[in-house]
């Protein structure tokens, strides 16, 4: 279920960036669909009732210095964690990148209407 | 492994970092570093020929850690990148003088050219996705570099577009995560091998397929293209053209639908569709157009259909052979993956030198419109030259480079009964012919206009980058027909195709 509401999130964005008109709609878009990705990243490495995978004494097994059996099975798998923190720096990255471009064309053509932004054709 | 790999990344993207502190005053220090830098690239790229490694970056054992990994197919590419950003680069030190900034500009080129690595050296899909990043955004940017209303118009379009393909690229990237639960392609591949392609993975593979073809701007993903190509500055429609859309869109889809996923008849079929809708699609709009350079990217977009037809065309031979192929279609297989290849590379330079020819056309008459040009053979002899030479390359006129890959292409698919393909090869190339004549006809040929009367050639560092590329054009076609330069350019990236999905035990085997 939560997979179905991360996917359909997904789905609003793709719509939002494909059928809106205004350029910032359109950047919304992208973001929605780009935010639905990171929750679904992060919703695979969550598990309920998860702790933080930090090793420490306690979660050792004195005998063998091995990680127990339980801190495995009921650690949060970190790796997601490490990938959103990128895409969310390299998304913050092409945001900006859009938000100024953006500017610029406003201040350029007057409009955020792209059905009005039309000097290339063919 | 003479040459460590991470160096590919590192020397682009430090300097990349160090040159907006030039500032305007530092502008000719800052162009001699950029150009210092990309020549670097070009001789260690010279020196990876031929060789194949695995690098762990901070000595962590794949797949805990990140990898970098070297075969015949990234060496390939390696090669093409370096070669087409050292003739972009020098033909920028003139050109770019109209445009202020130019310390930024190298230094959003080098970045580019830092992901471009990235992107063929990743062995890690996460790396991959990171670096395609780099690259496409450093792109966006320098379409958009001069900041008048087209080329605006023409970034955002682009990036609008290029960043869904991003998105798709990267929710493939964590449903391979959670299907497999490792990025490392080798482990991905090796597990995809044991368990089989469930539901999950093959949505991953068809988001993977809609993502890089949309950075491969194949059709029907083409759209944003023929904007962001001739909008951007004559060297970076030369560098987009020529190495990105093959890098970002073609490597990275081979490298994903063969070695990963291992190929099935249902995706050759697919690329040998979509190559085949981009050869004629591209062709047909590319014939209307009188604006020159956006005739010459509706061209990218056919001859792209070309290297993923030849590559789609051997996977397809050998996903219907199965596991056990016969020498035969091994022989056709790796023929069509020549062919795929060969034109790969040689678009990279014929198209890049065609671009330059038009940065140059552009310099001098101040139009891209055709209708407005005509005559300029008598002025601008090297120019004129260097374009026939590409046109005649990417036209298929022998003994010219484009002649031997088409050939190569049409050889493979008449020998593994796809008549109707090689058919399909051959009117397109008729058609590439009408198009390239009507740009001899139109810019070169015909009388002078009376306002470019005072027409004159560019400066010899503009001219330098053309020749050389002329020059490769001629002498590309050796490629195939010197066996020794075959076997150690053409031969390892054949077989990283044919291999499949045996590259993951090669990987795993060469830690």
């Amino acid at each position: 279920m939560p997979y179905a509401l991360c996917l359909l999130l997904f789905m609003i964005g793709l719509y939002c960036a494909v059928v809106k008109k205004n350029m910032v709609k359109i950047v919304v878009g992208i973001m929605v669909m780009e935010y639905a990705v990171n929750l679904f990243l992060i919703m695979l490495g969550y598990r309920a009732g998860g702790v933080a995978p930090i090793v420490d004494k306690s979660t050792l097994q004195a005998a063998t210095g091995q990680v127990t059996a339980g801190f495995v099975n009921g650690s949060v798998d970190p790796l997601p964690q490490a990938l959103v923190l990128t895409a969310i720096v390299i998304s913050l990255g092409s945001l900006a990148l859009m938000i100024s471009i953006c500017i610029r064309i406003y201040q350029k053509y007057g409009t955020f209407d792209i059905t009005e932004i039309r000097r290339l054709r063919g | 492994m003479s040459v460590p790999l991470p160096v590919f990344i590192a020397i682009p993207l430090a300097t990349a970092f160090l040159l907006p502190m030039f500032g305007k005053k530092g502008k000719s220090a800052a162009t001699l570093l950029a150009n210092l830098a990309v020549l670097s690239l070009l001789v260690l790229a010279i020196r990876c020929v031929g060789q194949s490694g695995v690098y762990e970056i901070g000595k962590w054992p794949i797949p805990l850690g990140i990898n970098l990994v070297l075969d015949g197919l990234s060496s390939l590419l390696l090669l093409a990148i370096s070669v087409v950003s050292t003739a972009a680069v020098l033909f920028s030190i003139r050109y770019m003088e109209r445009y202020t900034a130019k310390s930024k500009y190298f230094s959003l080129f080098l970045l580019m050219v830092a992901g471009m690595n990235g992107v063929v050296l990743s062995g890690d899909m996460f790396n991959l996705f990171v670096f395609l990043e780099i690259a496409s955004l450093a792109s966006y940017a320098l379409v958009g570099f001069g900041c008048e209303h087209e080329e605006l118009e023409a970034s955002f379009k682009y990036m609008v577009l290029g960043s869904i393909g991003s998105i798709f690229i990267l929710f493939g990237v964590a449903l391979v995560y959670g299907n497999t639960g490792t990025l490392n392609m080798a482990y991905v591949s090796r597990t995809i091998q044991q368990a089989g392609l469930n539901a999950g993975l093959a949505f991953a593979l068809a988001l993977f397929v809609a993502g890089f073809g949309l950075k491969a701007a194949l059709v029907p993903f083409h759209a944003w293209l023929p904007d962001a190509h001739p909008s951007a500055p004559a060297p970076i429609s030369a560098m987009l053209s020529g190495i990105l859309i093959k890098t970002l869109g073609v490597y990275a889809l081979t490298r994903v639908v063969f070695n990963v996923f291992g190929i099935l008849p249902s995706t050759g079929w697919l690329l040998v569709v979509l190559g085949l809708l981009s050869m004629v699609t591209g062709a047909f709009l590319a014939f209307g157009q009188w604006d020159l350079k956006r005739l010459l990217a509706y061209s990218s977009i056919s001859q792209i259909g070309y290297v993923v037809l030849g590559i789609g065309l051997g996977g397809l031979i050998l996903a219907r052979a199965g596991d056990n192929p016969s020498p035969a279609e091994l022989a056709w297989a790796s023929l069509a993956f020549l062919g795929g290849l060969f034109h790969l590379v040689n678009h990279a330079v014929y198209k890049a030198l065609l671009f330059l020819t038009s940065g140059s056309v552009e310099m001098a008459t101040g139009t891209r419109q055709m209708r407005q040009m005509g005559g300029l053979a008598e002025r601008m002899p090297v120019t004129r030259t260097t374009c026939t030479v590409a046109s005649a390359a990417i036209v298929g006129i022998p003994p010219f480079s484009g002649f031997w890959s088409k050939l190569i292409l049409v050889w493979a698919a008449i020998q593994a009964d796809f008549i109707w393909v090689a058919a399909i090869i051959v009117s397109v190339s008729l058609g590439t012919l009408i198009m390239y004549l009507k740009v001899q006809r139109y810019v070169f040929l015909g009388e002078l206009p009376g306002n470019l009367q005072q027409t004159k050639e560019n400066s010899s560092s503009m001219l330098l980058p053309m020749i050389a590329l002329a020059c490769l054009c001629v002498f590309m076609g050796l490629l195939v027909l010197v066996p020794s330069l075959k076997a150690n350019i053409l031969d390892p990236a054949v077989q990283a195709l044919t291999a499949g999905v045996t590259y993951s035990d090669a990987v795993i085997g060469m830690r």
